[in-house]
């Protein structure tokens, strides 16, 4: 899950979250599903309607056959499966970005296409790492350093790079 | 229409907006706090002046405090709301010893606590008016965080509050490094508390600096740092001045 927004929302809600993931994990002998995960992320968003977390939430995973998903989420808990997203101060010069490279087809088709992107792992990787250093140049809250986490078959992996520090 | 004189003072906690006090703004206040990790655990600086709005009200005032056995926690913002704080810390910790299990609060179950209490206080708009730093060591193993008021936290390897941020935490990023000597730490947080009382209007000369080890806390008597002020370019600042100021 990738937060941004208020910081100490954004920790209290993903603290909420492991707890709830850990007494799924209790009552039911295995891990949450990605879309499992995501209802419940909607859900707690909205119980706070009326006095927000200030939270602005990409949630990604595997599904229950292995198969990835990304959800992308406003502060109150509306959601939507999607091929990719961004959140947060620098969404609005990523997102057009992704859209050209992505090609995410239309959700008024049908049939329903899926979502799903047709990229490779290191192409994957090389586009977040291209966007954040090109949002970075304009975006004055984005910089520093990026964590970038791969999740497959074969577990959780995470990356790290260093971001203009202006 | 109503032509009684119907004004009723706040408190006396009649009326739709007195149904809790809550703090609005910050009356005695303290200036930053700057920490930082060393080799053997935590050093931590801060003055010990109490401000009332502009005035020097108080210069006597102790801003760091050890909390059991493993921490230390530095305040700045508002001193009676620190008081209070020191107050929760106190019952948590005195419940904490009547376990008698060997066990004892760390430095991140304290850090905890005191997120916990700051944010729930913020969503229940009545903040406890403080930036705080807690630092310790617990079976070898160093910890230093910050909770601000309205509930953001983190740990890392030097913090400030306050001014502290932004005069004090550059020169940290640029010199501190991993197992420091206690001396060379103490001379870091001096460089970076001078800068902050050459530029901080609220900062005063008179600090301690307190060190917390697995061995336990000990806290300096107050000092004062040598200060220079003969630049010249400061000598005769009128000079060659133009226009009326």
């Amino acid at each position: 899950m990738a937060s941004s927004g208020f910081q100490a929302d954004v920790k209290a809600l993903q603290k909420h979250l492991a707890a709830r993931h850990l007494i799924y994990q209790h009552q039911h002998n295995k891990q949450m599903s990605c879309p499992a995960m995501a209802q419940l992320l909607s859900n707690t968003l909205y119980y706070k309607r009326f006095f927000p977390y200030y939270s602005f939430n990409v949630l990604g995973g595997l599904d229950n056959e292995g198969k990835g998903c990304v959800f992308t989420y406003d502060a109150v808990g509306s959601y939507e499966k999607v091929g990719y997203s961004s959140q947060g101060s620098g969404s609005t010069l990523i997102m057009p970005f992704l859209d050209n490279q992505l090609k995410s087809p239309s959700p008024l088709l049908l049939p329903a296409r899926d979502a799903v992107t047709p990229l490779a792992e290191a192409e994957a990787i090389d586009l977040v790492k291209t966007v954040f250093a090109s949002a970075s140049e304009r975006d004055i809250y984005t910089g520093d350093k990026l964590e970038i986490v791969v999740i497959n078959a074969d577990g959780i992996r995470r990356e790290y790079m260093d971001l203009r520090k202006d | 229409m109503n032509f009684t004189a119907s004004k009723q003072p706040e408190n006396c906690l009649l009326g739709p907006e007195s149904d809790s006090q809550r703090t609005l703004y910050p009356y005695v206040t303290g200036t930053s706090v700057v920490a930082l990790k060393y080799k053997d655990g935590i050093l931590m600086a801060a003055d010990m002046g109490g401000s009332y709005g502009s005035t020097l009200r108080y210069k006597s005032v102790e801003r760091m405090k050890p909390i059991g056995k493993h921490s230390l926690l530095g305040a700045s913002g508002e001193i009676s709301d620190f008081q209070e704080i020191l107050k929760y810390l106190d019952e948590l910790i005195l419940y904490d010893n009547m376990w008698d299990d060997g066990n004892s609060l760390g430095p991140k179950e304290v850090h905890n606590y005191l997120t916990r209490v700051m944010y729930n206080r913020r969503n229940k708009f009545n903040p406890l008016w403080n930036s705080l730093v807690l630092g310790g060591v617990k079976k070898g193993e160093k910890y230093l965080g910050t909770v601000s008021m309205i509930g953001v936290n983190f740990e890392d390897n030097h913090v400030a509050t306050g001014f502290g941020n932004h005069l004090a935490r550059p020169i940290l990023r640029q010199e501190w490094h991993e197992n420091l000597s206690f001396e060379d730490g103490v001379k870091l947080l001096e460089k970076c508390m001078r800068v902050l009382l050459y530029r901080d209007r609220s900062a005063i000369n008179k600090l301690q600096i307190a060190k917390i080890t697995e061995e336990g806390m000990t806290i300096s008597p107050p000092y004062s740092l040598k200060t220079y002020w003969e630049f010249s370019a400061f000598e005769n600042p009128t000079q060659g001045a133009v226009g009326s100021w």
